[in-house]
């Protein structure tokens, strides 16, 4: 098999204010896999998910990151979402005064500009995000609020994969989606992302627990440990690593498969 | 020289060469006031004995106030001898087609999606379909007629029903209430007159746009609005292309009177005057005196506005709540952007039983502006039973603007409620950066921020209003998020 890959980190090096985070990221994804990410914290996996999203306050001193052939680098957040990277937010922000439903069709419209499609109109919309929102068991009532305003903290993660599900992007990042949610949640948000996995989109899942990949299950797993992949291997290791800590890995010498 | 009187005197020679090239008679008069120009205004206009006597008085008293210099904006000084105070109404120079029309202007009629033919008569090109536009009119008028709407320009109404006039005029304003006003009673050009009889719901929305009048938009405009028991009409007033014109100074004044019982009147602005360039030179200095008087009982009168353009913006509309039950209400937007001033916002005087007043201002601030929000809530001894709500919500773009509130709140007997709720809030970068990540360009999410930052008072105004005014507020905030 020998796929393009969907998404090339080349030796990432990078960092904030003279503190260095990343150094030395190398990942290659390939369309139809999903990939997880686990680390203690401070390791840099919240970073790695702000770089690769084009938030600012972040510098790149060192390295490359090719999406789909492009430079990810080079391109505005806003451009890298038309071109199908998601990002679900560990801790989506309230806008206030912005209806949620206006909000998300703005987005896709935008997208759906982008790849050449027609915009959708009021009417086509909602018909398109009712079975959406059943998938992800959200009241058809959250949309008429403000984006996330008056959110439960599950709520605001279902919305996010909600979003994912609707804005259909290549390559989803979902930046600790678990956090912060009860096991009934985790199984909800959880089932929402297989449904949405393909043959052409790849999954990024980053995680500090285990747990969440009980329900998404990896095709591989990275260990990011002070900024550098320790180990890599499959859905088995997130099973020795809840067993040994993460001290084990860092004892050990670094093993890519 | 201050810079404001050479400007002045920049425009002032401007008017001789779009002149009377085809009149024998010129028909201006050289720049100053004095009684002379006064009596020559009203002798122009052809006005009965009671309006010339008014005007002098309102001249005599103006020449003993002085300027205020309380509000929170800074100008040079004007020179008021700088300025002609009469000139004929005559046809706008016309120009042969669009192309001759300032690109930038184009540009931004193409922007708030103004159609072809408004975009000729904005900027003064001819329009091909004047039949069109001659017989929307005409129709409109006779369905006024029918219903004993009275709609016509001040002038008009003071030939036609100087009974009418006589008896309102100043009746909310007087001439000798500030120094603006004062100028504006004496030298007044034209305006806006509307009655409307007993039970009559005006049919239509009154607009600016349908005065049949070809003259310049005056420098000192009048206004009058009288609705009589269990009359309603909403009026509005303004236009979202950039008004241009050569006079700096516009002082106008409007006068609402809901007299009946059980009367309305909600009076919309959208106001776009020239903001000045981006550093701040040229730009309209806005000082206009606005005030409603709720004299029936359960009467009530809306003021909507949403100010975005002028160098310097200083109005307060007002409603003074007489009759028992009257409601006032204000819902405000006002947008400073680059070196824009405002001092804005309204004065509610409670004073009839169980009146009620609502007040949502929502000060924009980008660039350089500042945004000064004065309102006064007063609610006499005998005003038992009144309640106020008010709302002052600042937004501030960037971190070179300013936004100022300066609330006054006066109550003299124990059964009246005031509330007063204000917040301050920035544009998170977090905000921005999700709206990214969804695809969004950091302008396009700063307008809905915006918008949503505005719903409240956009949903006061009239439905097209309310479309233009969206746009309007997209187009001046432009470039605003570096």
């Amino acid at each position: 098999m020998n796929q393009k890959p969907l998404l090339e980190i080349k030796n990432l090096h990078a960092g904030v204010e003279n503190k260095q985070i990343l150094k030395g990221i190398n990942l290659s994804l390939n369309p139809g896999e999903v990939h997880a990410i686990m680390g203690p914290n401070g390791s840099g996996k919240s970073t790695l998910a702000a770089i690769l999203a084009g938030r600012a306050g972040y510098e790149v001193t060192e390295g490359q990151v090719l999406y789909q052939g492009l430079d990810l680098l080079e391109l505005d957040p806003e451009e890298r979402a038309r071109e199908g990277v998601f990002l679900a937010f560990q801790y989506p922000v309230e806008i206030p005064g912005v209806n949620s439903a206006y909000f998300l069709k703005a987005a896709l419209n935008e997208i759906r500009k982008h790849r050449g499609e027609s915009e959708l109109d009021a009417m086509e919309f909602l018909a398109l995000i009712k079975q959406k929102m059943k998938l992800l068991e959200l009241n058809e009532d959250l949309l008429k609020r403000p984006v996330n305003e008056g959110f439960s903290g599950g709520e605001k993660k279902r919305n996010e994969i909600f979003q994912m599900a609707v804005l259909d992007p290549k390559l989803a990042i979902l930046d600790e989606t678990d956090s912060g949610l009860d096991i009934d949640a985790l199984k909800v948000v959880a089932a929402g992302v297989n449904k949405l996995k393909r043959a052409d989109n790849t999954q990024l899942v980053i995680t500090h627990y285990q747990r969440l990949l009980d329900y998404i299950i990896p095709d591989f797993v990275h260990v990011l440990c002070d900024g550098r992949i320790l180990r890599t291997g499959g859905k088995e290791l997130a099973l020795e690593l809840e067993e040994k800590g993460y001290d084990w890995i860092i004892n050990q010498e670094p093993v890519t498969a | 020289m201050s810079t404001a009187t050479e400007t002045i005197e920049e425009f002032v020679n401007k008017e001789y060469k779009y002149g009377f090239t085809t009149n024998v008679e010129t028909d201006t008069i050289p720049p100053g006031l004095n009684e002379d120009v006064v009596r020559l205004i009203s002798r122009k206009k052809n006005e009965p004995k009671f309006l010339l006597d008014w005007r002098l008085k309102a001249y005599r008293h103006w020449l003993t106030l002085t300027e205020p210099k309380w509000h929170h904006v800074h100008y040079p000084p004007i020179d008021y001898q700088a300025s002609i105070y009469y000139a004929a109404p005559r046809p706008k120079k016309v120009l042969n087609s669009l192309d001759e029309v300032d690109p930038e202007l184009l540009k931004t009629f193409e922007k708030l999606g103004i159609s072809l033919n408004e975009q000729k008569r904005l900027s003064g090109v001819a329009v091909d379909a004047v039949v069109d536009s001659v017989s929307v009119a005409t129709t409109f008028q006779k369905d006024l007629a029918k219903v004993g709407v009275i709609f016509c320009s001040f002038s008009d109404a003071v030939q036609k029903h100087p009974d009418l006039v006589e008896k309102y005029l100043g009746s909310v304003v007087p001439a000798g209430d500030n120094f603006f006003a004062a100028l504006n009673s004496a030298v007044f050009s034209d305006g806006s007159f509307c009655y409307i009889p007993k039970g009559v719901r005006c049919p239509m929305e009154l607009s600016t746009y349908f005065r049949i009048n070809t003259a310049n938009t005056g420098q000192f405009e009048r206004t009058l609005i009288i609705a009589e028991e269990g009359a309603y009409v909403s009026y509005l007033e303004g236009c979202t292309a950039p008004m241009r014109d050569e006079h700096q100074l516009h002082a106008a004044v409007v006068e609402l009177v809901a007299l009946g019982k059980k009367s309305e009147i909600k009076y919309s602005t959208v106001q776009n005057w020239y903001p000045g360039d981006k550093n701040g030179k040229g730009g309209i200095y806005n000082f206009v005196t606005k005030r409603g008087k709720c004299i029936g009982e359960n009467s009530k009168i809306s003021w909507t506005q949403v100010e975005t353009g002028s160098a310097i913006t200083w109005k307060y509309p007002s409603v003074i709540l007489q009759g028992d039950n009257s409601i006032g209400e204000f819902y405000s937007v006002a947008l400073t952007n680059n070196y824009q001033q405002a001092d804005t916002g309204t004065k509610m005087i409670h004073v009839g039983k169980n009146t009620r007043s609502t007040i949502v201002s929502k000060g924009i601030s980008a660039g350089r502006g500042q945004n000064n929000y004065r309102g006064l809530v007063k609610i006499m001894k005998h005003a038992a039973g009144s309640r106020n709500f008010s709302q002052c919500d600042s937004l501030l773009l960037g971190d070179k603007c300013g936004a100022h509130t300066f609330p006054y709140i006066e109550v003299r007997n124990t059964s009246s409620q005031v509330e007063h709720e204000a917040s301050t809030s920035k544009i998170g970068e977090d905000q921005i950066f999700y709206c990214n990540q969804r695809g969004i360009s950091t302008q396009d999410a700063v307008n809905m921020i915006v918008n949503g930052f505005c719903k409240e008072v956009f949903r006061e105004l009239p439905m097209e209003f309310a479309v233009e005014a969206q746009k309007l507020l997209g187009v001046s905030l432009e470039g605003s998020v570096g």
